[in-house]
């Protein structure tokens, strides 16, 4: 006679649970991928609309008089950094949209139909999709700026970088999921996405420091998420990484490196805890 | 409310139809089966699993294939299959092997590795197919399969179909289409707004009229006071039984005969009473006269009578999750 040993089994089960995800998970990302190589154009886009942005701004205001720009030698240095966000930021933007189509084309329904080990792997997919593109176009402007002679960042301020638009990604993207779960059409996404991509770039310091705006928008910049992800990298570009220095002069205050990332892992824990019931319940 | 009190139990390695007009709930019911929808209550059982609450063990037993055939148009239809299995996790050579089956089986191999996109309606209904068998269910649901299809795409599905059905796979098929119902099911259930009307085998069905369906017309366009009459008339003939009056039909009148010789007596009774033979048409009983019997309209007025009730753009926002 065999006897099965209960944490065996359990084991066992938890082993496959965890390959079936994988397998799942990884058939699904790839569906991604392959739908961007036959349609690169969103790909190239995506880079070539911050890299004409970086090309026209940096030479409209490359006679600007760099005393207000703190820390740089020209304006295209300065606006560096708020396009790799900005690229980042539009990227993660625009991740519901695949789900928001698969939603409305019938798809999801053929996903939800399959027994998934867990249908987080239709969201995991989504997130490893869009945090790769969003970094490999960010990536492309960065050795674009460095090609125009704007610096290219140490390690150390790579990594800074990298954490940094990781946490814009994760927190962006959960909510465009969760937007493509809530609107009942891509019609609807797309205007979200239209409407908030300029001004919340305006909005920000990504084109002007906080001293150079009126006051009311200097307190809307530095509360905008894109802020507390542009400033960090900023420094890495100065080949001075110290997140104990103080990176926004804030109406309300100053902020260093090490709050601005509390700020964007808050607010990216924050969304994920808001959409994550929704994502629930619609997935369910 | 889309479903009222619908009730259904499909034998085990039968092939299960399930007919009725377009918004008499088919597909509401087909995709609470499979884990889609919450209904409102009642209890749901697949293969013997609870369906409502052990959902990943029951969506492992089945395959459904949705009336709209949903697919990616970017992936080619391998690569598609390829994702399904995944999905189905299925191992590297089965999944080899299952797909190679199907295409074959499908005859799908001048074209498989075509992107979806450019794939005709039978040979994304195809394509669907075989996803919905890739993983070999217990139980297949076929929501309206060829719908919309040519002629060849619907014989290479039909044949498929049968011959699954003859090797013993539970299938659950819903159609508005009498002839596909009439010859692939074993057994069926007819549904009227949401509830069974009638069920079991099809020619059990049909022989339960007792008798030959006859349509009667006494004039091109006739009225509800003179059908009245004749229905008084004809019903009280020996022989004669389940008369309906037809409106949606100019009034006709709808009857069981027992024999050809009902037919004649009817002549001479209609004579006798002064009223004219203007249409008078004479056939085995089909499916159609039996859901005439049971809701006193024809398929296709009901069809007709629900297309004008239905909001397609709020039925779309449903099936949106």
């Amino acid at each position: 006679m065999t006897t099965t040993n209960p944490s065996n089994h359990q084991e066992q089960l938890s082993r496959n649970d965890f390959t079936e995800m994988l397998q799942e998970t990884s058939a699904l990302t790839w569906r991604l991928f392959i739908q961007l190589i036959r349609r690169p154009s969103t790909l190239f886009a995506g880079i070539l609309q911050p890299l004409i942005w970086l090309l026209l701004f940096a030479a409209l205001f490359s006679k600007a008089p760099i005393d207000f720009l703190p820390g740089s030698s020209s304006y295209g240095e300065f606006l560096g950094a708020g396009l790799i966000v900005f690229t980042a930021f539009s990227g993660a933007l625009n991740a519901g949209l695949p789900v928001m189509f698969d939603r409305e084309f019938g798809f999801l329904n053929r996903l939800l139909v399959a027994p998934l080990s867990s249908r987080s792997s239709i969201v995991i997919s989504s997130v490893i999709y869009i945090t790769t593109i969003s970094l490999l176009q960010s990536f492309a402007i960065m050795a674009t700026s460095a090609l125009l002679g704007y610096g290219w960042p140490s390690l150390g301020g790579l990594l800074l970088i990298a954490i940094t638009l990781l946490l814009l990604i994760f927190a962006i993207t959960g909510l465009s999921l969760g937007l493509a779960f809530v609107l009942p059409g891509h019609i609807e996404l797309i205007a979200i996405i239209f409407i908030a991509n300029l001004p919340v770039l305006f909005a920000s310091t990504a084109l002007a420091p906080i001293s150079f705006m009126p006051q009311w928008l200097g307190w809307i910049a530095s509360i905008n998420p894109l802020t507390f992800a542009i400033e960090p990298i900023r420094m890495a570009y100065h080949n001075s990484v110290d997140l104990k220095s103080v990176l926004i002069n804030a109406p309300y205050g100053e902020v260093n490196g090490y709050s601005c990332l509390a700020i964007l892992f808050i607010l990216t824990v924050g969304l994920f805890f808001l959409i994550r019931p929704l994502l629930n319940r619609k997935l369910a | 409310m889309a479903l009222n009190g619908l009730n259904l139990k499909v034998p085990k390695g039968s092939l299960y139809g399930l007919l009725g007009p377009n918004g008499a709930g088919k597909s509401t019911a087909l995709r609470i089966i499979c884990t889609l929808l919450d209904p409102d209550s009642g209890y749901v059982e697949v293969a013997g699993n609870n369906a409502l609450i052990d959902e990943k063990e029951t969506r492992r037993k089945l395959g459904y294939v949705a009336q709209e055939v949903a697919i990616d148009k970017i992936l080619t239809g391998r690569e598609l299959l390829q994702l399904q299995g995944d999905l189905y996790h299925l191992n590297k050579n089965d999944k080899k092997k299952r797909i190679e089956e199907l295409i074959h089986r499908l005859e799908m191999h001048e074209w498989i590795d075509r992107r979806c996109g450019s794939f005709s309606g039978g040979m994304k209904r195809r394509l669907d197919l075989a996803s919905g068998l890739l993983h070999e269910p217990e139980l297949l649901i076929l929501d309206e399969p060829t719908v919309g299809l040519d002629i060849e795409s619907r014989s290479v599905i039909w044949g498929l179909l049968k011959e699954l059905r003859d090797n013993e796979t539970t299938i659950l098929l819903s159609s508005h289409y009498l002839e596909e119902v009439d010859e692939l099911a074993d057994e069926m259930a007819i549904i009227d707004k949401g509830k069974v009307i009638a069920s079991g085998k099809p020619e059990d069905l049909k022989q339960a009229l007792g008798g030959d369906r006859v349509t009667l017309r006494v004039r091109e366009f006739s009225n509800k006071l003179e059908a009245e009459s004749v229905r008084k008339l004809i019903k009280n003939i020996n022989g004669v039984s389940n008369v309906v009056v037809n409106k949606k039909q100019g009034y006709s009148l709808n009857f069981l005969v027992r024999s050809n010789d009902v037919i004649s007596n009817l002549s001479d009774h209609l004579s006798k009473e002064n009223f004219e033979v203007f249409a008078l048409s004479h056939s085995r009983p089909s499916l159609d006269d039996v859901y005439l019997q049971a809701t006193g309209k024809t398929l296709m007025d009901a069809e007709l009578e629900l297309a004008g009730k239905r909001d397609f753009k709020l039925e779309n926002k449903k099936s949106m999750r």
